[in-house]
C-alpha cells in the first residue's frame, strides 16, 4: 500500500497546518510546540505509547478539548490558511467541516436512518427524497448499506460493533466534511471488522483528508501515507509511513516500532 | 488442621445461611401485611366500593368520590412536579459543572427529598391554604407536587450522569448545539431510567396522607371541583380506620388494598420497562 502511495501522482497539498501548538490539561502540558502539517486527501497516522498526547493532538483539530473548562490550547491549527483556534471560529462549522469518530462505537439513541440525519439536519434543510438520498450516500460510503437498507428504522444499537463504528462513520461523512479524524476507530473491534474499517479508511481518502490515531503499529503502516511519532507530548518524528517504519531518523521512533519499547 | 478449600466452604455456606435468614427476616413482615391486607381488604372489595360515594357510618357506600380525588390530585401533582424536576435535573446534570448554584439547589434538594411529608403539608397549609381561606383539591396537588420534584430531580440527574460522555462528545463533534445534544441524544439516551423515576414518585404520593390533611382535607360527597375540599383514599382510610364503625372499617382496608395493590403495580411496571430499555441499549 505504501508503495502505492509514493507512487501515487497525487499532489501534495497541506490541509491542516499546526504551528507552535501547546495543550495544556490545567496546568499539566500535555503537547508541546508541536509543528506539523496534514497532507488533503491523505492518511496521516499518530502513534505513540499512552499518554503520548495523540488523542489531545487529534483533539485540538475539532476543539473538542472547549467541552471541559480546564483544557486550554496556544499555537495555530490553521484549516486551509485560517486559524481555527481563534476565538472568531465557528465552532459548530468547523466541527461540519472536521468530523470526528471515536474509539467505542457512539450510535445515538434512535434509528439508523436518524442517526445519519440527524448531523445532516444541522446544516441543510433537504427534502424527505434528498434526505433518503443523502442517508443511502453515507451508508454506501461506509460499506454498511447493504446491512442496514432493510433496517433503517431500526435502533442504531440493534447493530454489531463493527456495524455501530460504520455507523458512526456513516453519519460523521453524511455532513460531507472535508477532514475525517479518526481516534482509535478500530481498537474495540474484532479483526474482521478491523480489516473492513481499513479498507474503508484507504477508499474514503479519496475524497477526505484522514487523520488517525492508531495504538496498532501495524495498522498505521497499512493504512496511513504519513506518520507522526510522538512522546510524553513531543512530536519525535514525522515523515513519509514507509520512511518512518523502514528508515526512522530518531533512535526513539526505532525503538518504539521495533517493540523494543511501548 | 481443615484444609483451605473446605475452610472456604464452610465460611461461605455460614455466610450464605446469614443471608438468607436476613432475607427472610425482612419478607416475613412484607408478607404478613400483605396478607393481612388481603385477608381484611378482598371480603370488603364490592363493585359498590367503585361506584358509591363514601357513606355516613351505618349506611351502605363506597370509595368513588375518594379514588377519583385521589387520581385527580395525583394527576395534578405529577403535572405539575415532573416538567420542573426534568428541568432541574437536566441543569444540574448537563450544566451544573462550574459555580455554587449547582452544588446548593443539589444539597437542597437532597433535604427536601428526605423531608418528613407532614412538614410540606404545612407548608402549603401556610402559604396556600390560609391566604384561600380554605382547603381544596389545588392545595392537595400542590403538596404532592412538591414531594415530586426532588424524586424527579434526583432520578434526571442520576439518569442523565449515566449516559457515557463519548455519546455527548459524538454529538458535539457534528456540531450540534448544546440543547440539541440534551434534547435530542442524551434526554432520550436517559428517557426510560426518567420515566421510571417519574412513576417512582407518582407510586409514592399516590399513598402520602399527611401532606393532604391539611390541603385538601376530605369531601363526603362527590367533587370534581380542585377548588373545594376533595377527598382522597389516604385521608378517608385514615378517618374510617381509626373510627369505631365496624363498615367504615371494611372500606378502609379496602381502601388500603387498593392503594397498596396500585402502588405494587406501578413499581413493578417500572423496574419492568427500566430493565426492558437496559436490555435493549
Amino acid at each position: 500500500m505504501n508503495a502505492e502511495n509514493t507512487a501515487n501522482p497525487k499532489t501534495i497539498i497541506p490541509k491542516l497546518i499546526v504551528r507552535d501548538l501547546n495543550f495544556y490539561y490545567g496546568n499539566d502540558r500535555a503537547l508541546k510546540d508541536i509543528n506539523l502539517s496534514i497532507a488533503e486527501k491523505m492518511v496521516t497516522a499518530f502513534i505513540g505509547p499512552s499518554g503520548c498526547g495523540k488523542s489531545t493532538l487529534l483533539r485540538t483539530f475539532n476543539r473538542m478539548y472547549q467541552l471541559y473548562p480546564m483544557q486550554k490550547a496556544t499555537g495555530e491549527v490553521l484549516l486551509d490558511g485560517a486559524n481555527i483556534l481563534d476565538k472568531k471560529q465557528d465552532l459548530n462549522m468547523l466541527r461540519a467541516k472536521i468530523g470526528m469518530v471515536f474509539q467505542k462505537p457512539t450510535p445515538f439513541p434512535m434509528s439508523i436512518y436518524d442517526n445519519i440525519a440527524f448531523g445532516v439536519k444541522l446544516y441543510e434543510s433537504l427534502s424527505k427524497n434528498d434526505m433518503d438520498e443523502r442517508v443511502e450516500w453515507a451508508l454506501r460510503k461506509a460499506a454498511l448499506w447493504t446491512e442496514a437498507k432493510d433496517k433503517l428504522r431500526q435502533s442504531g444499537t440493534s447493530l454489531s460493533g463493527g456495524q455501530q463504528q460504520r455507523l458512526c462513520i456513516a453519519r460523521a461523512i453524511a455532513v460531507k466534511p472535508q477532514v475525517l479524524l479518526l481516534d482509535e476507530p478500530t481498537s474495540a473491534l474484532d479483526p474482521i471488522s478491523t480489516a473492513h474499517i481499513e479498507k474503508l479508511i484507504d477508499e474514503l481518502k479519496e475524497d477526505f483528508t484522514i487523520v488517525i490515531v492508531t495504538h496498532n503499529m501495524q495498522q498505521a503502516a497499512r493504512v496511513s501515507d504519513y506518520t507522526a511519532y510522538m512522546y510524553l507530548g513531543d512530536l519525535i518524528e514525522f515523515g513519509d509511513t514507509s520512511t518512518v517504519f523502514t528508515n526512522p531518523k530518531r533512535k526513539e521512533t526505532e525503538d518504539y516500532i521495533t517493540g523494543r519499547f511501548g | 488442621m481443615l484444609n483451605l478449600y473446605t475452610r472456604r466452604r464452610i465460611v461461605n455456606a455460614i455466610g450464605l445461611v446469614i443471608s438468607m435468614l436476613a432475607m427472610a427476616f425482612g419478607l416475613f413482615w412484607l408478607c404478613w401485611i400483605l396478607w393481612t391486607l388481603l385477608e381484611h381488604g378482598l371480603p370488603a372489595l364490592a363493585p359498590v366500593v367503585f361506584t358509591q360515594m363514601t357513606p355516613p357510618p351505618g349506611s351502605d357506600g363506597g370509595l368513588l368520590n375518594a379514588i377519583a380525588g385521589s387520581l385527580a390530585m395525583t394527576l395534578v401533582g405529577t403535572l405539575i412536579g415532573t416538567p420542573i424536576g426534568i428541568f432541574a435535573g437536566t441543569y444540574l446534570a448537563e450544566f451544573g459543572q462550574r459555580g455554587w448554584l449547582a452544588p446548593v439547589t443539589r444539597f437542597i434538594n437532597d433535604v427536601l427529598l428526605s423531608a418528613p411529608s407532614i412538614v410540606i403539608g404545612l407548608f402549603v397549609y401556610e402559604v396556600y391554604v390560609i391566604r384561600v381561606k380554605h382547603f381544596s383539591g389545588w392545595a392537595g396537588a400542590l403538596a404532592l407536587s412538591i414531594i415530586v420534584i426532588p424524586i424527579v430531580i434526583r432520578t434526571t440527574e442520576n439518569m442523565l450522569r449515566l449516559v457515557p460522555t463519548t455519546l455527548r462528545e459524538a454529538a458535539a463533534a457534528l456540531g450540534a448545539p448544546q440543547w440539541k445534544i440534551i434534547n435530542f441524544v442524551t434526554l432520550r439516551a436517559a428517557r426510560a431510567g426518567i420515566i421510571t423515576g417519574v412513576m417512582l414518585a407518582i407510586a409514592r404520593i399516590s399513598g402520602e396522607t399527611a401532606p393532604l390533611l391539611f390541603t385538601a382535607l376530605n369531601n363526603q360527597f362527590w367533587s370534581s371541583n380542585m377548588d373545594q375540599p376533595m377527598a382522597n383514599l389516604p385521608v378517608v382510610i385514615f378517618q374510617f380506620a381509626m373510627s369505631p364503625y365496624e363498615d367504615w372499617q371494611k372500606l378502609a382496608w379496602a381502601g388500603a388494598l387498593l392503594i397498596t395493590v396500585s402502588v405494587l403495580t406501578l413499581n413493578i411496571l417500572a423496574r419492568v420497562l427500566f430493565r426492558q430499555s437496559a436490555t435493549t441499549h
